[in-house]
C-alpha cells in the first residue's frame, strides 16, 4: 500500500534544468578518490573474517595455517562440509534441524501472538488498553539474562529438559513485536476501520483480508527479525540442552566442534561457520531493506 | 460538515463498549500475555525471591541467607566485573557507532559503487555472536593469524590477543563492534539517505562545509538514527554473553568477566548452581539496563531533533 503511495504519478515537471540529485554533496575528485581509499582499506579490515570463513572452509588444513594466508591456493574441496556434516563427536545435520525448528516455531508464534495482541490494542474498543500496552512494553526493558535462572528451573521442573519443546517455549511471545505491529496498525486510516465494521465486516475477517495485507513490510520485518533471533540464540540452547548433544541447535554445535578440535581442525571448524551462515547471509543480502524500513517506522518515527 | 452531522458522528465513536467485543479482545491479548507472564513476570519475581536464597547440599535452591548474596556484590571483585562491563559496553558504544557513521557518509554519496560497498559491509551482520566469536578466535590464533602475519611484517610483535590481561577484554569488544556495525551502518545510511536536499543546499549557500556541515547540519537531522543505533547498541553489548563465554571464558584471571558472564558462569558453569547469587546479579543487570535507558531517554533524547 505504502509502495502505491511512493510511486503515485508525479505530475509531469516542466522540463527545467533538472538539479543533479546528491545526497551530502558531490565531492570534488580528490575527496572522492579518498573516499575510495578508506572504504577498500575499511572493506579489507572488515570483510577478511568473512573471505576467511567462507574460502576458509574448502581448504585443506595445512593450507590454511600457513602464513601469510594461503587463500587463493586453488585447491578447493567439499571434504570439511562434508566432515561438519557427519562429524561423529558434533554432527551438525541435527543442529541444523534443530536450529532450522528454532527460528521457524518462534518466528510463527511471534507473528501470530503480535498480531493478535496489536489488533486489539488498537482496533478492539474495550478497558485497560493503555496498561496492557505498557505490560507488553515493560517486558521490552527486561534483560533475559535477569530472569534466565527461574526459567531454566521451571523448565528443568516441568521435566522439559533436553527436549525441542525446551528451546523455545520461554520465546513465543515477544513485547517488540506487539511493539512493532501496534506502530504499523496506527498507521490504518480510522475511517477506513469504521467503514469496514458498519459494512459488517467481522473482526478476524477485517484483520486477515484488509489489515494484514497493508502491513506486509512490517509483518517482513518481524518475521526477518524473529527468525534471525532464534537461529542466532546461543545462551538458552547452552543452558537447557548442554547434556543431550543430539539437542545442540547450530551455534552451541559449533562451539563444540571447535573445543572438540583441539585447534588442529580450524578449516573443519571454519566449514561449520559457513553453514550456519547461509540462512543468515541470505536475510542480510535479500531482506535488509525490510528489516531497517520495518525497524525505523516503529522505532523512529 | 454540519454541525448536526458532526454530532452524528462523534455519538457513532461514542457507541456503547459491547461485552462480545471485550471478550474478543481479551481473548486476543491472551496468548501473548500468557507466555510473557509465564516466562518474564513470573520469573522476574521468582529471581527476587531466588536472591536470597542460597545452595543446599543436593543443589537446589531452598537455603535462606537473608542478605548475604547482595553482600557479595559489594565485594572488590563484583567492582571489577561492574568495572568491566561497563568499559566493554563504552568501547563497543563509542566505536560501533562511530566506524559505521564513518563509512555511512562517504557511501550517503552519489558515486558508482556504492551500493556494493553498503551491501559487503552488512555482511557480518549475518553472523550470530558465537560465529563471529569462533571466526577471530582463528583470525588472532597464533598458529594461523593473519592479524599477527601483518603485524610481524609491520616489525611488531603480537600480544596474546586472548590471553593477555588488558587485550583479551578489547579483542572480545572488537568482536561485538565487528557484528553489530554492520546494522548500524545500515540504520545511520537510511538516515542519511533521508536527508533533506534543500537544507543541504542551503547551508552550502551559508558556507557550512566539511565537517562544519557534518556536525551542525547532517548530525542533527539523522540524531534520530543515531539515538537508535546508541539505545540498541547499548542493549546488545550490556548482554553480551556468547563473545566472552567463547573467546575467553572469562580468563584470563576473570579480566574479561562481565556482569552477564558472570550470571553464567555463577549458575550453570562446572556445576557452580549458585542460583541465589546469578538472580541478584541479574537483579543488578535489570537496573543498569533501566538506569542506563532512563539516562538515555531522559536527557539525551531532548537533543535529538525529530522532523
Amino acid at each position: 500500500m505504502s509502495q502505491v503511495i511512493e510511486k503515485a504519478p508525479v505530475p509531469a515537471a516542466p522540463p527545467r534544468k533538472k538539479p543533479k540529485r546528491r545526497s551530502l554533496g558531490r565531492p570534488a575528485t580528490g575527496v572522492s578518490a579518498l573516499t575510495y581509499v578508506w572504504l577498500v582499506l575499511a572493506a579489507i579490515v572488515l570483510l577478511f573474517p568473512v573471505l576467511l570463513t567462507v574460502v576458509g572452509g574448502f581448504l585443506p588444513e595445512g593450507v590454511l595455517v600457513r602464513q601469510p594466508p594461503g587463500l587463493f591456493h586453488g585447491q578447493y574441496s567439499f571434504d570439511n562440509y562434508v566432515a561438519a556434516w557427519q562429524q561423529t563427536v558434533v554432527p551438525l545435520l541435527p543442529a541444523f534441524l534443530n536450529s532450522l525448528f528454532v527460528g521457524l516455531v518462534i518466528m510463527a508464534a511471534h507473528l501470530i501472538t503480535s498480531c493478535l495482541a496489536a489488533y486489539a490494542l488498537v482496533f478492539v474498543r474495550m478497558p485497560l488498553r493503555q496498561p496492557i500496552f505498557w505490560l507488553f512494553m515493560a517486558t521490552i526493558m527486561v534483560p533475559y539474562e535477569a530472569i534466565v535462572v527461574p526459567n531454566a528451573l521451571f523448565i528443568r521442573s516441568l521435566g522439559l529438559e533436553n527436549s525441542q519443546w525446551s528451546l523455545v517455549l520461554p520465546f513465543l511471545a515477544n513485547g517488540f513485536g506487539v511493539f512493532l505491529l501496534r506502530q504499523a496498525f496506527r498507521q490504518f486510516p480510522a475511517e477506513l476501520a469504521d467503514a469496514a465494521r458498519i459494512d459488517g465486516c467481522g473482526h478476524l475477517r477485517f484483520l486477515a483480508t484488509i489489515v494484514l495485507p497493508s502491513v506486509r513490510p512490517s509483518l517482513t520485518a518481524l518475521a526477518v527479525w524473529s527468525f534471525l533471533q532464534g537461529w542466532n540464540m546461543y545462551f538458552w540452547p547452552l543452558i537447557i540442552s548442554s547434556s543431550n548433544n543430539s539437542m545442540n541447535t547450530l551455534q552451541t554445535a559449533v562451539f563444540a566442534l571447535k573445543a572438540n578440535g583441539n585447534g588442529t581442525q580450524q578449516a573443519l571448524v571454519l566449514a561449520g561457520v559457513t553453514i550456519t551462515l547461509v540462512p543468515t547471509l541470505l536475510l542480510v543480502i535479500f531482506g535488509q531493506r525490510w528489516l531497517v524500513r520495518g525497524f525505523m517506522a516503529g522505532a523512529v518515527k | 460538515m454540519t454541525p448536526h452531522a458532526m454530532e452524528a458522528a462523534r455519538v457513532r465513536r461514542r457507541r456503547p463498549l459491547s461485552g462480545r467485543e471485550i471478550a474478543l479482545g481479551l481473548a486476543f491479548c491472551v496468548p501473548a500475555l500468557a507466555g510473557l507472564g509465564t516466562f518474564v513476570f513470573f520469573p522476574l519475581f521468582q529471581a527476587i525471591f531466588l536472591s536470597t536464597r542460597g545452595t543446599d547440599i543436593n543443589g537446589s535452591p531452598s537455603r535462606s541467607v537473608g542478605s548475604a548474596n547482595f553482600a557479595e556484590l559489594l565485594t572488590p571483585e563484583f567492582g571489577q566485573i561492574l568495572l568491566h562491563t561497563l568499559f566493554f559496553t563504552l568501547f563497543v558504544v563509542v566505536v560501533g557507532v562511530v566506524l559505521p557513521l564513518a563509512l555511512a557518509v562517504p557511501l550517503a554519496q552519489r558515486l558508482p559503487g556504492m551500493r556494493v560497498f553498503r551491501t559487503l559491509f552488512t555482511l557480518p551482520f549475518a553472523y550470530s555472536a558465537s560465529a563471529a566469536s569462533v571466526v577471530w578466535l582463528l583470525m588472532l590464533d597464533p598458529s594461523m593469524s593473519p592479524v599477527n602475519w601483518l603485524l610481524r611484517l609491520l616489525g611488531g610483535t603480537a600480544p596474546g590477543w586472548t590471553t593477555e590481561s588488558p587485550w583479551a577484554l578489547l579483542t572480545v569488544a572488537w568482536a561485538t563492534v565487528w557484528v553489530v556495525a554492520g546494522f548500524n551502518l545500515l540504520v545511520l545510511g537510511a538516515g542519511l539517505a533521508g536527508v533533506d536536499e534543500q537544507v543541504l543546499e542551503a547551508a552550502r549557500l551559508d558556507g557550512a562545509t566539511g565537517l562544519r556541515n557534518f556536525f551542525s547540519v547532517v548530525l542533527p537531522m539523522i540524531s534520530p538514527n543515531v539515538f537508535f543505533v546508541v539505545v540498541t547498541t547499548t542493549l546488545t553489548s550490556l548482554q553480551a554473553l556468547g563473545q566472552v563465554q567463547v573467546m575467553t571464558d572469562g580468563g584470563p584471571n576473570g579480566s574479561t568477566s562481565t556482569l552477564v558472564f558472570s550470571i553464567f558462569h555463577n549458575a550453570f558453569e562446572n556445576g557452580n548452581n549458585d542460583y541465589g547469587l546469578a538472580s541478584a546479579q541479574g537483579l543488578v543487570l535489570l537496573i543498569v539496563g533501566i538506569v542506563l535507558a532512563a539516562v538515555q531517554f531522559g536527557v539525551v533524547e531532548r537533543r535529538v531533533h525529530y522532523r
